[in-house]
């Protein structure tokens, strides 16, 4: 049994515009201290996978099924007291936008002991010396005088640390980052993950890292699940998915990576793209997603869905002609 | 945060000044003749002449500003041209009554509004929204006198429950006040509430949908503190904005209603005042109501700067 075991996970949404299929049956495991990305781009699930854990999707238009277990648990059936005692405290998340997640009205001192206050039943003198504590654990100077600020007064970059000096203030088993370095500069982005790191080092935290930035993943991860149309299409071990990635997606997603650019003929060096776009969520398709977009297409993806298949020890890939093996990117 | 109050002060001194050059200008360009009134019509010219040079009205008019200006500052509003009487004497009457007239009105409106507000928004597209949306439109539009009316006929006249007018000081009766205060008082009350239902809740819509609403469920907060602090909290620069735009209607809604209960405070002062010309009256009126607006609107402002630390800190730093 894994730290956290998601089974066949869907969720859809009641939109006026019908039922949009966010996901579509996804499975993955997180073991104790392991980072795990989620990828892919804008609109794949990544997102909404992760958001269903601590169940943060509006509870009136969010339709879920599936398991997600957090040490044997079951989390979908939780009463939502019993939620609440787990979200903050066993489950956290670190969100994408630090200039709008935390309360403009509040110093970060507050904010920071609230969930100290709510789950660790600390006294507002020791949730502030924690909170203090914690705002230098995660790399703010003069936690002392930084406590009593407003987030306005700060960067980004120091409001991010804010954001997961908040998640990790009451030792969470597992910390949900979503894009947690895209808003911010990119000297910045590696203090961040710097952070991330040292916490995994020193607490054991288990981490799911929601990204489109395969550069981010190479950095920090240990796992990744790439996905698209709101499935996964393909799962390995950082190091086995860059060196050998099987589906034509992932592969196409790293020839977009600055550094794998091509160099025209001007001698411009110029991004590969994937051409096409992604598929409407409004309607699932019998065959493969990622069909219209895919250059190694053929006949038979159109007829039926490809299935995850093992080309590893702990690689899966869901392609009927997938990338040979060995193939660089 | 002194320095921003201390500026704001400035400022409402300069308004002030500048009021009342308006108050004393406005009043002089009214039609009729206020010596021609406290003399009657049939008096004699020289009658007439003489009231003018008793009241310096036969001065020129930057003469008779500096005057009025120095004789306000001392305290000293002059004396009512229909009985004589001081008119800080009749303010000191009629003030008081207006006074709780309005309170009680905020009170109920506040309660009423910000409570009804933040209740519509949480249940937004259900029943209670549906009902305080409702209560809302229906405050808007109905008038104050024709509410006033109703609510006399229905709980005076055919229930027998309450007194359909007069006014009786807290100090004699209290339970007598307060019984005579509850018609008048929800009657101006309930259009305020209205107003400010409207606009809690679309702040309350606002600030529910933001991302640190979603940063507090992941604390694991439950829906209490995630709307009663961080949500409600976020909403109150709004909700101060229209209170302090409205007590100035407020106070205007207290003269329709004075009139509507019999109750002799200030608005009923102020229609008798201007339609028998009582000219140091409707300067001390319009004076007293030019304050009291210049005041709330400090008060706002300042309680702006207490609900948003973004305008408090700047305030701090550009001195």
């Amino acid at each position: 049994m894994s730290l956290l075991d998601v089974t066949d996970l869907t969720v859809g949404f009641d939109t006026e515009d019908g039922h949009v299929h966010a996901v579509k049956g996804i499975s993955f495991s997180l073991e104790e201290g392991e980072i795990l990305a989620l990828c892919g781009e804008s609109g794949c699930g990544k997102t909404v996978t992760a958001m269903a854990v601590p169940r943060l999707l509006p509870p009136q238009t969010t339709r879920l099924s599936g398991s997600i277990r957090l040490d044997g648990r079951e989390l979908t059936t939780l009463p939502e007291p019993l939620m609440r005692q787990v979200r903050g405290k066993e489950v956290s998340v670190v969100f994408q936008e630090p200039m709008t997640s935390l309360n403009p009205s509040f110093t970060v001192g507050f904010q920071i002991a609230e969930v100290l206050r709510r789950h660790e039943n600390l006294s507002r003198a020791a949730a502030r010396n924690r909170a203090a504590e914690l705002l230098e654990l995660v790399g703010i100077p003069a936690p002392a005088q930084r406590i009593k600020e407003y987030p306005h007064q700060l960067s980004g970059g120091m409001r991010q640390r804010v954001m997961i000096a908040i998640a990790v203030a009451c030792s969470p088993r597992v910390l949900i980052a979503d894009e947690p370095t895209t808003a911010l500069d990119v000297t910045i982005q590696a203090g961040v993950l710097d952070v991330f790191r040292d916490l995994r080092d020193r607490l054991g935290t288990a981490i799911i890292l929601i990204t489109h930035d395969l550069g981010v993943v190479a950095d920090i991860a240990d796992r990744a699940v790439v996905m698209y149309a709101g499935r996964a299409a393909e799962q390995a071990p950082v190091e086995e998915l860059f060196a050998r990635p099987r589906h034509p997606y992932t592969l196409g997603l790293m020839k977009a990576l600055p550094a794998a650019a091509v160099t025209g003929p001007a001698g411009r060096r110029r991004l590969a793209e994937i051409p096409g776009m992604v598929p409407s969520p409004l309607a699932d398709l019998d065959g493969c997603a990622f069909h219209a977009r895919c250059p190694q297409r053929q006949d038979d993806c159109l007829a039926a869905r490809p299935p995850l298949v093992r080309h590893g020890p702990a690689h899966l890939a869901a392609c009927f002609h997938p990338g040979h093996s060995g193939e660089q990117p | 945060m002194t320095w921003f109050i201390l500026r704001r002060c400035g400022a409402a001194v300069m308004v002030l000044l500048l009021g009342s050059v308006l108050i004393f200008l406005g009043v002089r360009a009214l039609p009729g003749d206020p010596a021609v009134v406290m003399a009657g019509e049939d008096a004699s010219p020289a009658l007439v002449a003489a009231i003018r040079e008793e009241y310096g009205l036969d001065q020129p008019l930057p003469v008779q500003y500096v005057e009025y200006l120095r004789q306000t500052l001392s305290g000293n509003l002059g004396r009512s041209t229909q009985d004589q009487l001081p008119v800080t004497t009749i303010l000191a009457q009629r003030l008081p009554v207006t006074l709780e007239l309005t309170v009680l009105a905020m009170v109920v409106a506040i309660t009423v509004g910000v409570l009804a507000g933040v209740v519509a928004a949480v249940r937004r597209g259900r029943f209670a929204d549906y009902l305080a949306t409702g209560f809302g439109l229906a405050g808007l539009s109905v008038p104050h006198f024709w509410l006033g009316l109703l609510a006399i006929l229905l709980f005076s006249v055919t229930l027998r429950w309450l007194p359909a007018s007069g006014y009786v000081p807290f100090t004699e009766d209290p339970a007598g006040n307060l019984q005579r205060m509850v018609l008048p008082t929800l009657v101006l009350g309930m259009g305020f509430a209205a107003v400010l239902m409207r606009q809690t809740r679309s702040a309350m819509l606002g600030a529910l949908s933001a991302d640190y609403i979603r940063t507090a469920r992941s604390k694991g907060l439950a829906e209490r503190a995630v709307v009663g602090v961080h949500a409600l909290r976020n909403s109150l620069t709004t909700v101060v904005t229209v209170l302090g735009l409205q007590l100035g209607a407020l106070i205007s809604g207290a003269v329709v209603t004075e009139q509507i209960f019999v109750i002799p405070g200030f608005g009923k002062l102020t229609v008798d005042a201007v339609l028998t010309r009582n000219y140091p009256v409707i300067q001390a009126v319009v004076l007293v109501t030019v304050t009291a607006y210049v005041v709330i609107n400090l008060l706002v402002d300042i309680a702006y700067a207490l609900l948003n630390p973004r305008i408090r800190l700047s305030g701090a730093s550009h001195g």
